[in-house]
């Protein structure tokens, strides 16, 4: 049993400390105001650094990165409230490709990824198929040595600055649906896609995408004809990794900073009892959400692939952080009622801005029911729900 | 370099004690120790199994918490009637105090005496001698003090109050005040840790109880209403484990995060002890209630600890400070939030 990083792996973590402390002030209201949580600046600076394929092997011309520094690369970053989901979007479905992925695809897009150069995004979400994702009803339809793509997809966030969406098709209306799914990357510019963007609560840009007869070759194909479900279940696994408990870490980081700093009209925050009792109960969640998230870490580590550990850390670390982000408000008060970043608002903003975000860490990458269904049936042992017709 | 993995001796001390426990903390033998709660023949055998000297340094090596924290998490998770904790605890101390620990049971009080009295002290009903801290001093009682006992407890512990007149003084000063930090949080690392053992065996009393019992034509477990509160509770059970450990580490390694994490531990294990073994009881349905099944044993185990701890309250203090110091040595690194 141990607790702490290696001296490579911290001296690892100091340098994307001193990288992040030399970012311009302000940068992650910046970017954050954008509603576009990628900024472009910040993505080719760690490309420069190589760091957009640390993880990769040093024979493919990546740093070798073992998962510890990895995480705490990740975590560095939302601490300093950088949000870096286009690298992380762009990241797994290179991750992805490199296992599933044609030669071609492998040659051509991952190094684009890897180099900094493009963005991608993930079409899985449709406006009638969230949580069962395998429902999905946009249409591939062969025609000669290609495909006819027909349909729309929902929460495609970050299409609007990406070259290639990751997207799930129907191939075969005539089987189970896990099997008549197929995988394909298509480029954003082609014939036929429109990108509309649909705004959110937390002040989150994402979009809703249309595809009108889009045609795409054969060599757009991701994984098998019908095979799409595999291809999902490769990608899903490298997107376990829970953000929450990041999220986590920067509003706690905030909140403690506007708890000591003594308000106009009275002592700091801190003194209040109700602000302390907060403040504990959403650092102790912060400790568990983040030994959970290093647990996973740890078992990738070790080549074991985080199955329920991935459910418990998704749901506790979500779950908390809205707590914590509701609580903070709570206790902040009426000024809460004050927003945005650089305009007077207690803690900047950030505790009420969470408090929105919040609620979607609890939604996407497999809702809190979602989550709680396979800790009940993998974790418990308990057995599969069953829906109740009527009259049974 | 973090790992999660239990040691090899780790293991065989679990290996051991969960046949030791299957024999000899039955919930029968839980039952006929009530309302005391000590069963004195349960206490023989973890005698003869080396406890509680094995928490005494060997060639000059303390012991680990650790392995301790594996120990009390076991006793927990079959509500031993007996006094691990407290007596590790003592011992410890004995031995950083550089006093000789004999055979008798000595147990501790996690609270400071209140006018020369140590109230309600987890075994000192049937204690020889009982640790407590007075002021600045560090005292030892007994045997042949005068002890309180309650007429009736919650859940047994053996809880007495312990009237410290005329005690030995073990330390004074700055040094007994510093021996008692260390020992409080050994004794919230263990404690947090009988929670956590606490905890997983009342969730898996509910969830095993959800998959047999058949209501509407099948079992209850497969209802998302009654399994997703059993999933919550997992979730708890499981980060309780986690930051038991980390606590434990913290302590044997001397780690500046000790006192924080231990208090931490202590609060989280109790939320999570409550959860589960409520929603372990409530899973139960009626049955839940009566006294014939075993479940209620766990939910009462699990409020008495968490009330001798102080539950998450009397954690504020310690965790805040831990968040304050933790934010302080990141920044040294100037980074800041941009």
């Amino acid at each position: 049993m141990d607790f702490e990083l290696s001296a490579a792996q911290l001296r690892f973590r100091d340098e994307v400390r001193q990288f992040l402390a030399g970012l311009p002030p302000q940068t992650s209201a910046a970017v954050h105001d954008t509603g576009t949580l990628h900024s472009w600046d910040v993505h080719r600076a760690m490309a420069e650094r190589g760091w957009l394929k640390a993880a990769w092997p040093v024979e493919q011309g990546g740093q070798g990165r073992d998962p510890f520094e990895m995480a705490t690369l990740n975590e560095e970053f939302a601490r300093a409230g950088i949000p870096i989901e286009g690298w992380l979007i762009a990241e797994l479905v290179a991750k992805t490709l490199q296992i599933v992925g044609t030669q071609q695809q492998r040659h051509e897009v991952i190094p684009a990824i890897l180099g900094g150069e493009i963005l991608l995004c993930l079409g899985y979400s449709e406006p009638d198929s969230g949580s069962d994702v395998a429902a999905a009803r946009t249409r591939a339809t062969r025609d000669g040595d290609g495909w006819v793509i027909d349909g729309q997809k929902m929460f495609t966030t970050m299409a609007h600055e990406a070259s290639y969406v990751f997207l799930l098709a129907r191939t075969n209306p005539d089987v189970p649906k896990h099997r008549g799914l197929t995988m394909f990357l298509v480029p954003l510019d082609a014939d036929g896609v429109q990108v509309r963007p649909v705004h959110t609560l937390g002040g989150e840009r994402t979009n809703a995408t249309f595809y009108d007869r889009v045609r795409v070759p054969d060599s757009a194909r991701v994984g098998e004809v019908d095979g799409g479900w595999d291809v999902m279940m490769v990608a899903l696994a490298f997107e376990r990794q829970p953000a929450a408990a990041g999220h986590l870490l920067h509003l706690l980081g905030r909140a403690l900073d506007w708890a000591r700093t003594a308000g106009p009209d009275g002592p700091a925050p801190i003194e209040r009892p109700e602000v302390r009792a907060c403040l504990a109960r959403a650092y102790t969640d912060l400790e568990v959400s983040r030994l959970m998230g290093y647990r996973m870490t740890w078992l990738t580590s070790r080549d074991v692939l985080p199955h329920t550990e991935g459910s418990l850390a998704k749901l506790f670390s979500s779950e908390a952080l809205m707590r914590a982000s509701a609580s903070l408000v709570d206790v902040v008060g009426a000024d809460a009622l004050l927003t945005g970043h650089g305009t007077g608002a207690p803690a900047d903003g950030w505790i009420e801005h969470e408090f929105r975000h919040s609620v979607v860490t609890t939604i996407y990458a497999g809702t809190s029911e979602i989550q709680r269904g396979i800790i009940a049936e993998r974790h418990l042992g308990l057995p599969r729900a069953t829906a109740r017709r009527a009259g049974s | 370099m973090m790992d999660f993995a239990l040691s090899s001796e780790q293991l065989d001390l679990r290996a051991g004690l969960t046949a030791l426990f299957a024999d000899h903390s039955t919930p029968a033998r839980v039952r006929a120790a009530e309302p005391l709660g000590f069963d004195p023949a349960l206490w023989a055998v973890l005698g003869g199994f080396g406890f509680p000297h094995l928490a005494g340094s060997r060639d000059g090596a303390p012991a680990r918490l650790a392995d301790l924290a594996v120990a009390a998490q076991d006793a927990g998770a079959c509500l031993a009637s007996a006094p691990l904790v407290e007596t590790l605890v003592a011992t410890r101390l004995l031995d950083r105090l550089g006093a000789a620990a004999g055979d008798d049971l000595v147990t501790f009080s996690p609270r400071p005496a209140v006018a020369g009295v140590a109230r309600t002290v987890p075994w000192a009903a049937v204690a020889d001698r009982v640790i407590a801290c007075d002021g600045d001093r560090i005292l030892i009682a007994g045997p042949g003090h005068d002890v309180e006992r309650p007429k009736q407890t919650l859940a047994g512990l053996a809880i007495g109050h312990a009237d410290l007149t005329g005690a030995t003084v073990l330390a004074e000063g700055p040094a007994a005040v510093s021996a008692f930090a260390e020992a409080r949080a050994d004794w919230q690392v263990l404690t947090a840790a009988a929670l956590a053992g606490v905890a997983a065996a009342g969730l898996h009393l509910g969830v095993e109880y959800a998959k047999t019992r058949h209501q509407f034509g099948q079992p209850i477990g497969a209802f998302q209403a009654l399994a997703h509160q059993l999933a919550d509770a997992a979730a708890l059970v499981d980060g309780a484990q986690l930051l038991v450990q980390e606590a434990a580490w913290a302590g044997d390694t001397g780690s500046p995060r000790r006192h924080g994490l231990a208090a931490m531990a202590a609060a989280f294990a109790g939320r999570a002890a409550r959860q589960a073994t409520d929603r372990g009881l409530h899973a139960h349905g009626g049955y839940g209630y009566t006294l014939e099944y075993d479940i209620q044993l766990y939910f009462r185990r699990a409020k008495a600890l968490s009330l001798l701890s102080g539950g998450e309250s009397a954690a504020v203090d310690a965790v805040v400070a831990l968040a304050l110091a933790d934010t302080d040595s990141d920044s040294d690194h100037d980074t800041g939030r941009r």
